[in-house]
């Protein structure tokens, strides 16, 4: 509401630290310190904030502090219909909508129980979409991480392909990161005409790039000796911590939901699952997290050209083909309380419904994000290294601050 | 599926594990003062081994019903099991152990929930507020919430 008024009144209680930090100075021994990293830091991918007690270059523990980006996700998916939740489901992880849409979509389609009738063109178009979102994503994981240690170029050369994708997308829906494009029931609106064609366009493009960017970064040695061996996640802590998606592979363990759940139509398609194996050093550390990513990106093109194919041959398009016949009027499942997961770029994405019956209001809609889950493992793995260390460990784990803090 | 997770909490229970057939996966009840003990069997029994803490939802089912409920997901990797466990509270004193020591990353999770709806876990090593600034009053998502109208001389409006 505009005002004349002033807002703010200036005041020195006003300025202590909205979260006050959990070591004190008077209790530290004389060789610590307390070091606050962020929460606006490029290093720390958004508003992170650590509080680092350091033994001269060794840190002994680390606190994050996050909220700094709380946007009531939860409170907001209480107050609105289904179908209204999805821009904010959106800017959870903004930088993947797609893959997030789709598991929220699929919550809400299996309380439904119309997830069985989602015709098949749209299921493909789906996962077409949510492939390219996840190489978007992970150009962004790996380019980021990239400069965080140093090596700047990779950055700019992924930058670049990114937006090709980001022009793909744009193209589909109208928007470039928050598309509200996948809709309960179906999409918002078909492809466009020469999409496919584009789409192929971009695969063939892109493909020696990825080489490229494999001797370049991946195995550069530089890259390798900064990486290796460097912030372990030992599989058992990696379980215990709930830590999922390429951080979890990265530490050795087949697991992707794509498979284990085989939801929406990735049993009819073909890829791997790449894990770390401990190739340059130790199975993993931040090498092989980033490794992990690095062959997702093959693994999704894969998935991309598989869609593309059947998206021109089985299921293509057809003048009365309508993406929003199946979408529902009124969305109003029966009484119950439902957990759906997704595989995201990050890991597990979950969304607990409790649906009273009643309403096309959720009773409660919580979201489980892979982010903060992975986040909260920082602090097992960050004792005793140093601290230039604990930025390539932040870098790896990938977050996405939209989504740690909801 | 579901009777035999029932039979390996049972004797540890003081009161009756329910059986709740309408979630999804499907959900056991247990009261607040048999939950570590059922967790831990869950977590430990080699026919389970719900090695994964997927998810802890809180949940305020309003003033009326005066009840506040504490739903885990179980998750067991090498078994492929899922499993839901709720807890039922009362509103006024919304009290359960934490399961922190058996899975860590319920550490976070119960954080979270402390935050949002004033839930005590008993033994939590380091029970404060995530999300919110420390000095906020109130729980944001319990039902008959209503923000302060200042933070630090800052209007809160919605």
């Amino acid at each position: 509401m505009p005002t004349d008024q002033i807002q703010y009144k200036s005041r020195p209680g006003n300025l202590i630290l909205s979260e006050p930090n959990k070591f004190k100075v008077d209790n530290l021994r004389s060789e610590e310190m307390i070091i606050n990293v962020g929460p606006q830091h490029p290093s720390t991918h958004g508003v992170l904030r650590l509080e680092v007690l350091m033994d001269g270059e060794i840190v002994k523990e680390v606190v994050p502090h996050i909220g700094y980006l709380h946007r009531c996700f939860e409170k907001h998916g209480e107050n609105l219909p289904y179908n209204q939740v999805i821009p904010f489901v959106d800017r959870l992880d903004y930088v993947a909508s797609m893959n997030s849409e789709h598991a929220y979509a699929m919550g809400v389609e299996r309380m439904l129980g119309i997830e069985q009738q989602i015709p098949k063109r749209v299921e493909y178009i789906r996962v077409l979409v949510a492939e390219l979102n996840r190489i978007a994503s992970h150009f962004i994981a790996i380019g980021t991480y990239g400069m965080d240690i140093g090596a700047f170029s990779p950055f700019f050369w992924l930058m670049r392909d990114r937006e090709h994708i980001l022009r793909l997308l744009e193209w589909a829906s109208g928007a470039r990161l928050l598309y509200n494009y996948i809709w309960i029931g179906g999409l918002f609106y078909d492809l466009p005409v020469g999409f496919e064609e584009r789409c192929q366009e971009f695969v063939t493009y892109i493909k020696p790039k990825i080489q490229e960017l494999n001797t370049v970064l991946i195995e550069n040695k530089i890259f390798v000796d900064r990486t290796a061996n460097v912030g372990v996640l030992p599989l058992d802590l990696a379980i215990n911590c709930g830590v999922t998606g390429p951080m979890l592979r990265g530490s050795g363990l087949r697991f992707d939901l794509r498979k284990v759940d085989g939801y929406s139509i990735y049993p009819e398609l073909d890829f791997n699952i790449p894990i770390g194996e401990g190739k340059m050093g130790k199975t993993g550390d931040c090498w092989d997290r980033t490794y992990v990513r690095f062959e997702e990106i093959y693994e999704s093109l894969k998935i991309v050209q598989q869609c593309l194919e059947k998206l021109t041959t089985e299921h293509k398009r057809t003048r009365d083909f309508d993406p929003q016949a199946l979408v529902p009027k009124k969305i109003r499942p029966k009484a119950q309380d439902l957990y759906v997961r997704a595989e995201i770029p990050k890991g597990e994405l979950g969304f607990f419904f409790r649906a009273d019956g009643k309403s096309d209001i959720p009773f409660r809609c919580k979201c489980r994000s892979c982010s903060f889950v992975n986040l909260s493992v920082l602090q097992e793995i960050a004792k005793g290294v140093l601290i230039a260390d604990l930025i390539a460990i932040i870098g790896t784990i990938d977050v996405v601050m939209g989504e740690v803090d909801r | 599926m579901l009777d035999s997770f029932v039979a390996i909490i049972k004797p540890l229970c003081q009161t009756e594990p329910m059986i709740d057939e309408v979630s999804s996966p499907k959900a056991i009840k247990v009261s607040a003062q048999d939950l570590v003990p059922a967790m831990d069997a869950l977590y430990r029994n080699p026919t389970t081994y719900f090695d994964m803490l997927s998810c802890i939802t809180g949940i305020d089912n309003g003033v009326q019903a005066a009840t506040m409920e504490v739903v885990y997901n179980l998750y067991s990797i090498p078994f492929n099991h899922h499993l839901m466990v709720k807890v039922i509270l009362p509103r006024d004193h919304a009290e359960v152990d934490t399961v922190s020591h058996i899975w860590r990353t319920a550490n976070w999770h119960e954080r979270e929930i402390f935050d949002m709806y004033g839930v005590n876990f008993k033994n939590h090593p380091d029970l404060r507020r995530i999300l919110m600034p420390a000095d906020w009053e109130g729980h944001p998502l319990r039902k008959d919430y209503s923000h302060q109208e200042y933070y630090r001389d800052i209007k809160v409006a919605y």
